[in-house]
């Protein structure tokens, strides 16, 4: 590509005039020790600023943590474990003097107990776990077995469009088109599915189209691309021989899959999910707008709810009201515990997945 | 199940060593894949369609070259204002991102603290936007009484994505084949000049996807800017500080379920400058690829591999 020569600024015609020239060495000897200098040097700089760099992350998460931590700390104080097994979110009245107990000053009333955004949280994820994961890998199976690579490569571009889509975009669509479409053509026939255990959870008023499934199914839509690429990308590495073998002994393909396909990616693939869980977990504007953002649990799985993250971003606004700011310092608590989790399921999904990828060549085909 | 020849159990469709119940099976499954494809690439083309059907209708051109008004206007402000995002986290991702990449995969020794600065980047990438545009209102915004501005919302930005970008990096300069270092290495290259010349000129694809990718994400990203870069409705200011930035996800935001007919428009012109850009974005990266990988001889890193670093090193030879 780029032919140029690289210039020194050091090279070879300055050397003759310089003072310090060793008689009997030749002028380009000198030039290339002054280079050599020069480029132990530049590596020196090389080194020493990537590695500054190389700290930020670190950095921030460690200063981010401090942050909330500090912030928090006051909300922690006053809430007590109320926080997280209480169902009360009362910000308490502005219209009266603020009053002080335990040491913290607050609004008389106040009280905070975030059960029915944890709930909302974890409930609108799982949904989208179950749903979005056998979706991804069905889908991967397809593309790797039956696709055409033409076809592939447009589905590859499907999956990168709807990772990239904005989660805002995501979450005025479903606000506007698709949870009003769900509400008047998929949810009645999902109320009259017969009532049996597991089933009766489809039972009950089916709402306008906000709420927890409708939060959970778009969510879903927001795992698919991670669980479906990186399933299609494992799949692919699946050694042509054990197939082959599979296939030799008489199995359908649906049973070559089951039994050798999904367990040589299988590791891998639920790494991939939990990761997806934790973007799930956190995701903030798509499930304001979808889950209808009302601060109380789900009634039934049409209810409308909201989640930790949501409750954050609708919430700030409104919280800057509170002249004690306990309010903030409780968000940041919201947030902590938001934290707390995602980095959980990250961190089980990041073992799960470094397990998988030095593993992957374990059953057979090591030499492929 | 007495597989008489079981190679023929594929090739004969009418072959009797498959049971009916099993073939039966076999078609369930795969209907059931064909479905969930169908599942995938529904909601691409029911969001895009969506989008542009609300938004055509209404569209006027203004749309680029007005500013927001109260009752209206255009959406000139918020698209300046994200490109000057863009250009923000562009630069300073490219500076911290990259390097953190580069030290991770060429200067870091094996050790328990790059471990620890790798587990650092993957956690970070884990953690929500929004907790992170938390923190960003309260220590940058309200804190160090930065008040909504640029600053702020670069910074948040930047920290979401550099685990993006500086895995990219890892793993583009860890492909760099052996045979390139080796080959600059014989010639006697200082390996300064050997990372600057050869390997990361032979990175570059895979930075600059990375790099694609970040500013994609940027574009998209609603929670973490509303409370740090604010909003106006006037063009970005050359001020880092104290100066509100307009954004496209906040018009997306805030004006769908406004009264006003015209404001709630500009929320679908916002969603379709976004589309677009987003899809702009995932072209470009697509387009990196597959012009490197028409042009690199890396593209079979073994043989094609030395071939290249040969090449390489006939490049590299007059400089001497």
């Amino acid at each position: 590509m780029n032919g140029g020569e690289p210039t020194d600024p050091t090279a070879a015609p300055s050397a003759p005039s310089d003072p310090g020239s060793i008689p009997g060495l030749g002028a380009s000897d000198v030039a290339t020790a002054r280079r050599s200098q020069t480029a132990r040097v530049l590596e020196r700089v090389l080194a020493g600023g990537s590695a500054v760099t190389a700290f930020v992350p670190l950095a921030a998460l460690v200063a981010m943590l401090a942050v909330l931590v500090v912030q928090a700390l006051p909300a922690i104080r006053y809430n007590g474990w109320h926080f997280l097994v209480g169902s009360a979110w009362n910000p308490g009245s502005t219209y009266s003097q603020p009053v002080r107990s335990g040491g913290i000053v607050h609004l008389p009333g106040a009280s905070y107990g975030a059960l029915p955004l944890i709930l909302g949280t974890l409930e609108t994820s799982a949904i989208a776990l179950l749903i979005g994961f056998p979706v991804a890998v069905g889908a991967a199976v397809f593309i790797v077995e039956k696709l055409p690579p033409m076809l592939a490569g447009f589905v590859g571009l499907c999956l990168e469009t709807l990772a990239g889509i904005p989660s805002v975009v995501f979450g005025l669509w479903g606000v506007l088109t698709f949870g009003p479409w769900l509400a008047r053509h998929v949810y009645p026939a999902l109320a009259h599915l017969p009532n049996v255990p597991v089933l009766d959870v489809f039972h009950g008023n089916t709402g306008y189209g906000e709420g927890l499934l409708t939060g959970g199914i778009v969510l879903s839509a927001m795992i698919i691309p991670l669980v479906a690429a990186t399933t299609r990308d494992l799949l692919r590495q699946v050694p042509e021989a054990t197939k082959e073998g599979a296939e030799a002994l008489g199995m359908t393909s649906a049973e070559v899959f089951r039994t050798v396909q999904f367990r040589w990616v299988r590791t891998g693939v639920i790494g991939a999910a939990i990761l997806g869980l934790g973007r799930a977990l956190g995701e903030t504007v798509a499930v304001a707008l979808v889950t209808g953002s009302v601060l109380q649990s789900a009634t039934n799985i049409y209810g409308t709810t909201t989640t930790i993250a949501a409750t954050i971003v609708s919430q700030l606004d409104t919280a800057q009201g509170d002249p004690t700011g306990l309010y903030v310092r409780v968000l940041a608590e919201a947030a902590l515990v938001l934290m707390a989790i995602t980095l959980l399921v990250n961190v089980v999904a990041r073992r799960i997945v470094h397990r998988a990828s030095r593993g992957v060549a374990l059953p057979v085909g090591v030499g492929f | 199940m007495a597989a008489a020849a079981p190679g023929l159990a594929r090739s004969l469709p009418g072959n009797e060593t498959v049971s009916r119940a099993r073939r039966a099976r076999n078609l369930a499954w795969w209907s059931v894949a064909a479905v969930a494809l169908l599942l995938v690439i529904a909601p691409v083309v029911w969001v895009l369609y969506g989008v542009f059907q609300q938004a055509v209708p209404n569209w006027h051109w203004t749309v680029l070259t007005q500013v927001t008004t109260g009752v209206g206007g255009g959406l000139a402000n918020a698209l300046a204002g994200t490109g000057v995002l863009l250009l923000g986290v562009g630069v300073l991702v490219a500076i911290v991102g990259i390097g953190c990449g580069l030290y991770l995969a060429e200067f870091a020794p094996t050790g328990l603290l790059t471990s620890l600065l790798r587990s650092a980047s993957e956690v970070l990438s884990g953690v929500p936007s929004i907790v992170i545009g938390y923190v960003g209102y309260v220590a940058l915004v309200v804190g160090l009484h930065w008040g909504f501005s640029l600053l702020p919302a670069v910074i948040v930005l930047t920290v979401l994505v550099i685990p993006y970008v500086a895995k990219a990096t890892e793993i583009a300069v860890g492909q760099v084949p052996l045979a390139y270092r080796e080959g600059a290495e014989a010639l006697g290259m200082a390996r300064s000049r050997m990372l600057r010349t050869v390997v990361m000129r032979s990175a570059i694809p895979g930075i600059a996807t990375g790099i694609i990718v970040a500013l994609a994400i940027s574009v998209g990203e609603t929670a973490p800017l509303l409370y740090t870069a604010g909003y106006s409705n006037s063009y970005p200011t050359a001020q880092l500080l104290h100066s509100a930035v307009p954004y496209l996800t906040y018009a997306t935001w805030t004006f769908y379920d406004d009264p006003s007919s015209a404001v709630k428009a500009l929320a679908f012109d916002s969603m379709v400058l976004l589309v677009v850009l987003v899809l702009a974005l995932i072209l470009a990266s697509r387009l990196i690829v597959r012009v490197t990988q028409k042009h690199s001889p890396a593209r079979a890193a073994g043989g094609g591999g030395r071939r290249a670093a040969r090449a390489q090193a006939a490049k590299a030879r007059p400089a001497r």
